[in-house]
């Protein structure tokens, strides 16, 4: 009905622009209006309504409007918007079309480890950012097959390889001001002009030889740079800076562990629960100085509220002690923060899992959205949580509305809405020297990095995850200095109904799965969801599927080179059409058993992961490449 | 030098094996910073700055003889007393001995041992061996146990207290030392005993990793009982042994107690030497030389200083 309208203010092509028809969008969203404004369109309907409007009308919790992207044409973040949405208002390519969908062009990146970055679309350019050695190629979209138009090398030290835990990935570049910025594995910020490929400037904020590195994709927002850094495996104290867009310069610094002063939490910290208020609790959590080398590590997805200016992200699980070891909450480990991003103070804290016994980061992404609860409009935060949860919280002050297992749970029994705390199964905790079986779910949680995206016009929340359970042993095996690593004890095997993967659309408004299809791998890829009502994602043995965003049919299916742990985007090309892009190429910690050649013979190497994964290497092999598909 | 560009290293094998044959042509024609630096970015595998700015290649022989057979040894370039790119380490001898035994030259692939060493060296078929691995380990196959240590208590030998069980009612008040590795849950058998007692808060972690620009990263914790900043130090023997002799101030080693723990819980270990699960005639090769030079393997360990435990046991038939 929508479909053949086209949005006025989302024909910009810069994000300073964005800025301006968020504003706007804000507005006609308070004026209660039917949406942003609109004009009939005789052209090719591929862009379809502004979120908000359709989702009004029918009482469907729409894309929180100062942080949506109306610019549908591009893709210049690998969340696409502020809110995480992954919601692109193209809407050419419909469930009725589908089938007809054909390969456009292919790129080979010439890197064999895990590909989970998102190409990004900037005018008639795209850019594509390799896992280690992290380079980044221009490809001109003007052009018949898309050819290069040139190639960055950030020569980012070799030796990195050695810090990174699970696979030397990327997780995805961001375009703002003329500029393509994005993370080395050797822990460098780099900024590329998006032009001419010239590096801009470069900034090294993590230092390898401690441990750091970063995989994570930064946000810019407010002139900004947002920067956090992996390598909680090896004890390293978690942070987030900031860097200035323009010189590279860092603003500042908020560690997830320590005194207020090292945390920014001053005297606008107001968290919602008693549990996260006092004084220095980044340190009083902990016993002695174990604080000083606590985790908290800060690789996950970040979100940008401009209308009530709160960055959100959230932190790593506690390191590198056995729980036994480090008696307390832990702050502010596996938790989200809310943060002024003009001077890092925290707002407002929130902790998925106190005092973490199963490696459960909080690192996931959030999706902000407007919704109706109780007869009023809130404004929510949407978070599938790797202890097996979706949480929606009240994006302003950080109370929990709701907490709902979106998979088979036995490591806890809910989350208590008085107090906010999630309640431990103690049965399932590690024991020293002991065994502890059937633990759901196990490490990479019910879902781990890999990003949902949202369907304004559904309601629905696509969660690509897993479905896995964990045996695991605190101890028997351990780690002699001076000697290789023996790594935990921990194996991983399908969860219930025996399926490794699921992807599932979620009902946001009524906490329940409204379809899923289970996959026989882990669903390791990102997500994209569109106003054809098409959502597309990709499976570890290499299919690219294209499905009905109401019902789940499977419309359309590609088989690609190697495993598919990459994250779809969509654009409209330069000819018009709607394109949609996936990088092929498996890795990462699920496909660390083909990236990195592990021998499946050992159960519990990498982490405990290949135990689920033996047949991965006759399912797929590793090689990385961009595939491009039209109608 | 030459017999070094015989292999790739690591991963972003197709980055090391393009720069490779500009080994020669660098050192000839000396090109510029660019290609310098490209060289470096591709062979270098550790993550030392300052201990790996004096060698431009991931690896060197001793005597290399054109069509002599090598022995390729995956090791860590920053880790006394165990091997540094000196050849000053434990490991580096006894390589050295087993090198002499198979008439082979000796080649080092140098990687920082930390989570991945095994993946990208031995597994990534840059080398052949590990001289020092526990006899359980499940990624190798380990020849016969030549040495059994055990974990140790390294305090200074002025302290006014001694410390020889994870019973001794002194430990609640000293501030002790230990290692620990990662998030992942599974840490030094130290850090448990103590946090099975209910010793948390007086407890203080070093990373094993540490800061490895640094010297031997392993070492700071040693360092801090010479220096005063913990009482007492719980480590690995090797490391007690070597530091307690290398250190400004005389330092005292005292094996713990228990040897182990119940239900499950050793402070003993036995240590082997590893090759890849198939390679079961190098392995055979390395059980023979073990059991031949028994007498100069255990020589050079008493003159590292290694604390021994007993014999080790004899190893599973196969």
């Amino acid at each position: 009905m929508l479909a053949s309208q086209k949005l006025l203010c989302g024909t910009s092509d810069a994000p300073a622009r964005m800025s301006r028809c968020a504003m706007l969008l804000t507005v006609v969203a308070a004026l209660g209006t039917t949406g942003c404004l609109k004009e009939k369109s005789d052209d090719r309907p591929v862009t379809a309504a502004v979120s908000s409007s359709a989702s009004n009308a029918s009482g469907l919790p729409t894309i929180a409007a100062a942080a949506t992207s109306a610019d549908d044409g591009q893709w210049l973040m690998p969340q696409k918007d502020y809110a995480n949405s992954r919601y692109s208002a193209l809407a050419e390519i419909t469930p009725e079309n589908a089938k007809n969908l054909k390969l456009a062009f292919t790129f080979s990146t010439g890197v064999l480890r895990g590909h989970e970055a998102p190409p990004l679309v900037v005018g008639s350019t795209m850019y594509v950012v390799t896992p280690f050695p992290n380079y980044l190629y221009a490809l001109d979209l003007s052009k018949p097959g898309a050819p290069i138009k040139w190639r960055y090398d950030p020569r980012a030290d070799m030796s990195a390889q050695g810090v990174a835990c699970c696979d030397v990935v990327n997780r995805g570049a961001v375009y703002s001001g003329g500029k393509i910025i994005y993370n080395t594995l050797d822990g460098h910020t780099v900024a590329v002009d998006a032009n001419d490929g010239h590096e801009v400037w470069n900034t090294k904020v993590a230092n390898i030889n401690l441990g750091e590195s970063i995989t994570m994709a930064p946000l810019v927002a407010k002139g900004k740079v947002f920067v956090g850094n992996s390598g909680g495996e090896f004890g390293v104290r978690g942070w987030l800076t900031a860097l200035d867009a323009g010189s590279g310069k860092i603003a500042w610094r908020a560690y997830s562990t320590g005194p207020d002063s090292d945390v920014l939490i001053g005297s606008r910290y107001k968290p919602f629960y008693p549990q996260d208020q006092g004084k220095d609790l980044g340190v009083k959590s902990w016993p002695g100085d174990a604080w000083r080398i606590g985790g908290g590590t800060v690789w996950g997805w970040l979100a940008y509220d401009p209308e009530l200016d709160l960055l959100y992200y959230g932190t790593g699980n506690p390191g590198p002690w056995n729980p036994d070891q480090r008696p307390g909450d832990n702050k502010f480990s596996s938790g989200i923060f809310a943060r002024d991003p003009d001077d890092g103070q925290a707002v407002w804290y929130y902790q998925w899992s106190p005092h973490d016994m199963f490696d459960y980061d909080g690192i996931n992404e959030q999706t902000l959205l407007d919704m109706q609860m109780g007869g009023q409009t809130r404004k929510v935060l949407v978070r599938a949580e790797r202890n097996g949860y979706v949480y929606v919280l009240d994006r302003t002050t950080g109370e929990v509305l709701s907490a709902t297992p979106f998979g088979f749970v036995n490591t806890s029994k809910g989350v208590d809405l008085k107090t906010g705390r999630l309640i431990y199964a103690m049965d399932k905790a590690p024991q020293m020297g002991q065994v502890v079986r059937d633990v759901c779910p196990s490490s990479p949680g019910m879902k781990d990095w890999q990003p949902s995206a949202y369907s304004p016009r559904t309601g629905l929340l696509y969660l690509p995850h897993q479905n896995l359970c964990m045996d695991h042993e605190s101890v028997e095996a351990s780690y002699i200095a001076g000697t290789p690593y023996v790594g935990m004890i921990s194996k991983f095997y399908p969860g219930p109904g025996g399926k490794r993967g699921v992807y599932q659309a979620w009902d946001i408004v009524n906490r329940k799965e409204k379809w899923s299809i289970p996959e026989e791998f882990p669903v390791w890829s990102g997500t994209l969801a569109t106003a054809g009502d098409v959502v597309f994602y990709g499976t570890m043995d290499g299919w690219f599927k294209a499905v009905d965003a109401r019902n789940g049919t499977l419309l359309w299916s590609f088989k690609t080179g190697s495993g598919i742990i990459g994250q779809p985007i969509t654009y409209r090309g330069p000819d018009g059409k709607q394109y949609v892009a996936i990088e092929s190429g498996v890795g990462g910690w699920a496909g660390a058993i083909v990236a990195g050649p592990i021998d499946p013979r050992d159960s519990t190497a990498a982490l405990g992961f290949v135990n689920a994964m033996k047949d991965l290497p006759k399912a797929s092999t590793k090689g990385g490449m961009l595939y491009v598909f039209s109608l | 030098m030459s017999s070094a560009s015989d292999h790739a290293l690591g991963r972003g094998a197709e980055r090391a094996v393009l720069s490779i044959p500009l080994l020669a042509l660098v050192a000839v024609a000396g090109w510029g910073r660019l290609a310098a630096r490209e060289l470096h970015a591709a062979t270098l595998p550790t993550m030392a700055d300052t201990a790996s700015a004096d060698v431009g290649v991931l690896s060197w022989a001793i005597a290399a003889r054109p069509g002599a057979r090598l022995l390729r040894v995956c090791a860590d370039p920053n880790n006394m007393p165990f091997t540094n790119r000196a050849g000053e380490g434990f490991e580096n001898r006894l390589a050295e001995l087993v090198a002499g035994e198979m008439h082979a030259d000796l080649q080092y692939t140098w990687w920082a041992q930390r989570r991945g060493f095994i993946r990208n060296t031995l597994k990534a078929g840059s080398c052949d061996v590990v001289m020092g691995v526990p006899t359980s380990f499940e990624m190798v196959a380990a020849t016969r146990p030549y040495y059994r240590s055990t974990y140790v208590f390294v305090t200074r030998a002025d302290a006014p207290f001694r410390v020889g069980s994870f019973d001794d009612p002194v430990l609640r008040r000293l501030r002790i030392g230990v290692q620990i590795i990662g998030d992942d849950y599974a840490n030094t058998p130290p850090a448990h005993a103590l946090s099975k007692r209910g010793i948390v808060g007086n407890v203080h972690g070093y990373t094993v990793y540490g800061d490895y620009s640094q010297p031997n990263p392993p070492a700071r914790i040693i360092d801090a009982v010479a220096k005063g900043d913990i009482d007492v130090a719980v480590v690995w023997g090797p490391l007690g042994g070597w530091y307690a002799r290398h250190e400004a101030v005389k330092l005292r080693v005292v094996p713990v107690s228990p040897q182990i723990e119940l239900p499950f819980l050793p402070f003993v270990f036995d240590i082997s030497m590893g090759v890849r699960r198939q390679d079961a005639a190098l392995r055979d090769t390395l059980d023979a030389i073990l059991v031949r030079r028994r007498a100069a393997v255990d020589s050079i360990l008493e003159r590292y200083a290694v604390p021994r435990a007993g014999q080790p046991a004899l190893p599973n038939v196969s």
